[in-house]
């Protein structure tokens, strides 16, 4: 399985992938053959069902949210570059990663991509603002129904507050980054993939 | 609380003196032949009203006395403060008490009567602890980790049984332990009976250590299928002793090495077929369901006891039974079977396992069996923690290179740790034959100071040791509503990333192995119409209706009239009429949402039942409840309760003693379902002819704006929990809202809105079902004494959405000729749950 998986896999796409996303080379293999098996189609892309099919997104509250975060705007389809990309934001950041200048652009694995992430789960709107109604719909799909709407409104409310520092209600990407400064992001956001 | 014990422990010493100077007066067997005879000559002196026979009844009397007192000895010890529980494990605690027992034993005789002799043990108290172990094991789990466990179990043991030998051997040629009547294969017999670690003092400590669950499907894998092993193993060294050390040669070797293989995989094929034979039989107990409960026990035992005779391991015998059987079993058997199974299974499991313990403090007390050598006890203690930690770090090492996710570093401390020895070691050690060993009690009293040491000190520093290491490791405490949000969303999201990317790597084999056990073996073991109905996503519906109809039930009841459940009842036929018999599973569910919906239409007060939900008649509790709340809410504490906990940190689902659904798995439900029920809003969406994926986002953002300007959200607000009113003026308006009041009860909770407007089509108003309301009104009296509360209503919605929506596939399920797309849908989400 895996050997035929990695043939259909043309070298010169693994170099490339590996130089956007920082994968090593058999981890790359690695996650393909798991791309292969999840692409029911065997298109070479995913669906939206393929992801779904997967039985512990069912029961992972934020599940249908962060299959929606491997699409583009407007797509149906990820193709294993894409898929990747994804993935490559719980890279572990790596210690001879941190000095490196940043003149390539920045890392997808950053502490920025990482939030950026998380902050795209909650912008269902991408209008790069979180608004109440974006905030309780998660809050929702994160608490058990024994919280009434009332209480999680003011969960909401609070939570808004503590992050708004311009008054507008809404929390921004920077103020979410700023709100967040003191988590340990680049280890919570991390995966270790085997090597 | 003290006085309890006090009295169960009285209780305890009452029995106990009352009947040993009976065994006292009247032992030994042959007073029982006589007993006849002498009743006879008794009777012929003339007739006696009331005769005392202790002879005829003293075993099995002495079996259930010691039964009892163990059952107080557990009560006893459950009723004990709680805070000495919170630290001594259970296991731990019983021991002790089986010391106390013993020392009044002891005192009563001079001598330690009873015992824990090896063939009770094997035969009669083993058995169920271990069917019920692997009954209830969570088989996806434990499939999905069989690799490793296999592994730890096999390699492991043999690991452990070489080094432990190895090792007091090398020790005891040096000269450690003086002079000692014993030998390498002695030495190495002991090892292996005192490699095994016990599932049941593992279970029982674990339990109160949260652990992850691949960490504790890893342990207790472990812990069960060793214990197999070692049997093969002791009995492999058991056969080499007997043989003696001069007439083994190569060949004896590698017969021995053979017939490991042989008896372990023959045990466990055995068991297997004895899974089949059952699941088979209780294909066809349709008509005797009374007693198809009772199957799964006997064919369990008979597998056991089988095994046994053709000396196959018995206990992997009985293991696989359990394991491969559970799902057939239960698919097959009547519901109320299933439940006694369950309950019978663990009050069984748990009732020997008490018994163990007591049984093993109380053979602690007997001057007999005491031999002390310190270096040997001491030098045994020691190479069992260590070359258990040793094992298991050099064992994991190598698994982690081909794990997708490694097993870290805290939880190999803990595996490591949790290597606590137990009944099953003293069991084998009990049953040395004394003429082959002359250190037999040497052994058995290390043996048992091991196991003391393992369960009570190392039970004891388990739970501090684990939250110890956790607490190293977070050192940032929440402060912020947000931070602890988003730590907890970030959990959520790597948990699904990992499952995304496979967490055991490619498993092309186990869906090879899905669809063959799909295809042919359901097709052999399962009755058709089980067959059906073993959808994941229905039973788990099913399960919570049930529930929920009990809750409301018993909340009606609470309010001090039983009326609505009779209308009910008369809701419920009527409905059968329209939908078949098929749908009496959803049908409590219906019911509920048909008085809801009539009460909506008689109350025309919309703005009390979409605003605060607490209409005329409802429970004022739950207002109450929300002006407290309201007034002096804690949200951090709030959150910190009901925030869903990601997967790392659900507990596992075998429990010793609570069979219930514990709330992780009631959570873990309830995103299923909100899942599943978005999902299938969008295949709606998406057969409506709306693309879900680029349309529905704008139609939202519109759709969003479009309330935000006018401030009505129109029917949504509830779910946003807005204080707006949304009360409209004229009484067509309130007629709209009650109807969009219902409509929404069933995606309260709902958490992609993105759907929405699909749901807002007019297509539900022409629905059969909603039509249908006036025909199955129940009656005034009910209408008004319909005890109402938000949320409960709000759980027993979501079936509705499955029943009235009309491409959902229980309507596929109900008319097979419909249309091609449907029976596609439902292609389409089956796979899911697999």
């Amino acid at each position: 399985m895996g050997s035929r998986a990695s043939s259909l896999l043309r070298e010169e796409d693994i170099e490339e992938i590996k130089k956007e996303t920082g994968f090593s080379h058999s981890q790359i293999t690695r996650l393909y053959s798991r791309f292969h098996s999840l692409d029911k189609g065997e298109n070479g892309a995913l669906s939206r069902e393929d992801f779904q099919r997967i039985p512990e997104l069912a029961i992972n509250p934020l599940g249908d949210r962060i299959i929606n975060a491997f699409f583009p705007e407007g797509e149906d389809q990820v193709n294993f570059r894409g898929f990747m990309r994804t993935l490559a934001h719980f890279r572990p950041v790596e210690d001879n990663e941190k000095n490196k200048d940043l003149t390539s652009g920045e890392p997808l694995n950053s502490r920025t991509n990482k939030l950026h992430f998380a902050f795209q789960l909650y912008d269902l709107d991408r209008d790069d603002k979180i608004s109440r109604d974006e905030l309780l719909q998660v809050l929702r799909m994160m608490v058990g129904v024994n919280i009434s709407d009332e209480q999680l409104g003011s969960i909401a409310d609070r939570t808004i507050q503590e992050a708004d520092t311009n008054g507008d209600m809404c929390i921004s990407f920077s103020e979410f980054t700023k709100v967040l400064e003191k988590v340990d992001v680049e280890q919570k956001m991390s995966i270790r993939f085997l090597h | 609380m003290a006085s309890s014990i006090c009295l169960c422990l009285l209780r305890a010493v009452f029995l106990v003196c009352f009947v040993n100077p009976l065994i006292q007066g009247l032992s030994g067997d042959v007073n029982l032949v006589q007993d006849p005879r002498h009743r006879l000559e008794k009777n012929l002196t003339g007739l006696s009203i009331v005769t005392f026979d202790w002879h005829h009844v003293q075993t099995p009397y002495l079996v259930i006395t010691w039964v009892f007192v163990a059952g107080l000895a557990k009560l006893s010890v459950i009723e004990l403060n709680h805070h000495v529980i919170s630290v001594v494990p259970e296991s731990g605690l019983l021991i002790i008490l089986g010391f106390i027992l013993g020392g009044i034993v002891w005192g009563a005789d001079k001598a330690q009567t009873f015992k824990l002799l090896p063939p009770t043990f094997f035969y009669y108290l083993l058995p169920q602890i271990i069917l019920d172990a692997s009954y209830f094991m969570p088989n996806k789990l434990f499939f999905s980790n069989l690799g490793s466990i296999l592994i730890y179990a096999i390699f492991g043991t043999c690991w452990n049984a070489a080094t432990v030998g190895l090792s007091l051997w090398g020790c005891y040629e040096a000269g450690v332990m003086g002079n000692l009547d014993i030998g390498l294969l002695q030495f190495l017999l002991f090892g292996s009976l005192i490699a095994a670690v016990d599932p049941v003092a593992v279970i029982a400590v674990f339990e109160e250590v949260h652990v992850n669950e691949v960490l504790f499907i890893l342990v207790f894998g472990e812990s069960l299928l060793n214990d197999g092993v070692t049997v093969v193993l002791y009995n492999v060294f058991d056969a080499f002793v007997a043989l003696g050390g001069p007439r083994i040669d190569a060949e004896e070797i590698f017969k021995g090495i053979f017939s490991f293989v042989v008896v372990a995989f023959g045990g466990s094929f055995l068991g297997v077929v004895f899974a089949v034979l059952l699941s088979l039989l209780t294909r066809c107990t349709k008509h005797i369901q009374i007693i198809e409960a009772g199957f799964v026990f006997v064919v369990g035992y008979l597998a056991y006891l089988t095994a046994d005779m053709l000396s196959l391991s018995a206990i992997l015998s009985v293991t696989f039974c359990g394991i491969c059987c559970q799902k057939y079993v239960n698919a097959n058997m009547d519901e109320k079977s299933v439940t006694t199974v369950r309950h019978a299974m663990k009050v069984l499991a748990n009732g020997s396992e008490t018994m163990i313990f007591v049984f093993l403090g109380i053979t602690a007390i007997d001057t007999e069996i005491w031999v002390w050598n310190t270096g040997f006890i001491l030098l045994t203690l020691l190479f069992v923690f260590i070359y258990r930690i040793i094992g298991v770090f050099l064992l994991t090492w190598m698994l982690n290179k081909f794990r997708l996710v490694p097993i870290e570093v805290i939880d190999q401390v803990v595996m490591s740790y949790g290597g606590l020895r137990g009944a099953v070691a003293y069991g084998l050690a009990a049953m040395l034959d004394k003429d082959k060993i002359p250190e037999k009690n040497l052994i058995i009293s290390t043996t048992l100071i091991v196991v003391y040491f393992t369960v009570i000190l190392q039970g004891i520093t388990m739970k501090p040791l684990v939250q110890w290491l956790k607490v190293k490791r977070a050192a940032h405490s929440d402060l912020k509503l947000i931070e602890k949000l988003n730590n907890r969303a970030f959990d959520h999201i790597l948990a699904a990333v990992e499952d995304i990317c496979g967490r055991i790597g490619d498993n092309w084999w186990t869906r090879g192995w899905n669809r063959f056990e799909e295809n042919y073996i359901s097709w052999l073991l399962m009755k058709p119409k089980a067959r059906k109905n073993r959808d994941y996503l229905f039973s788990i519906f099913h399960k919570l209706n049930l529930e929920d109809a009990v809750n409301y039930v018993s909340e009606g009841e609470r309010q001090g009239s039983l009326a609505f459940i009779r209308s009910d009842e008369v809701a419920n036929v009527d409905f059968k009429k329209q939908f078949g018999s098929e749908f009496t599973d959803v049908m409590p569910d219906i019911m509920v949402n048909m008085s809801n919906y009539e009460l909506g239409i008689e109350n025309f007060s919309v703005t009390s039942i979409v605003k605060d939900t607490i209409p005329s008649v409802s429970l004022d509790i739950h207002g109450k409840d929300r002006k407290n709340a309201a007034d002096d809410i804690n949200a951090h504490h709030l959150l910190q309760q009901h925030l869903y906990r990601s997967r790392k940190n659900h507990r596992h689902k075998f429990s010793r003693s609570h069979f219930s659904i514990n709330q992780s798995e009631d959570e873990v439900q309830e995103i299923f379902q909100r899942t599943m029920r978005s999902r299938l809003e969008s295949f709606k969406s998406a057969k409506m002819g709306v693309n879900p994926a680029k349309k529905i986002t704008k139609h939202h953002k519109k759709d969003l704006t479009h309330k935000m300007a006018n401030g009505h959200p129109d029917g949504t607000d509830h779910l946003y929990g807005d204080e707006v009113d949304s009360a409209v003026g004229s009484e067509t308006g309130a007629i709209r809202g009650t109807f969009m009041r219902d409509t929404y009860t069933v995606r309260a909770g709902i958490e992609n809105p993105v759907f929405l407007p699909a749901m807002d089509s007019p297509t539900h108003s022409s629905l059969p079902w909603l039509m249908e309301t006036d025909a199955v009104a129940p009656s005034q009296r009910a209408q008004w004494r319909l005890p109402w509360t938000p949320n409960r209503l709000r759980r027993l919605a979501p079936m509705r959405v499955s029943t009235c929506s009309t491409d959902s596939f229980l309507m596929a399920d109900l008319e097979e000729h419909e249309e091609k797309p449907q029976t596609d849908h439902e292609e389409e989400i089956r796979p899911v749950f697999d």
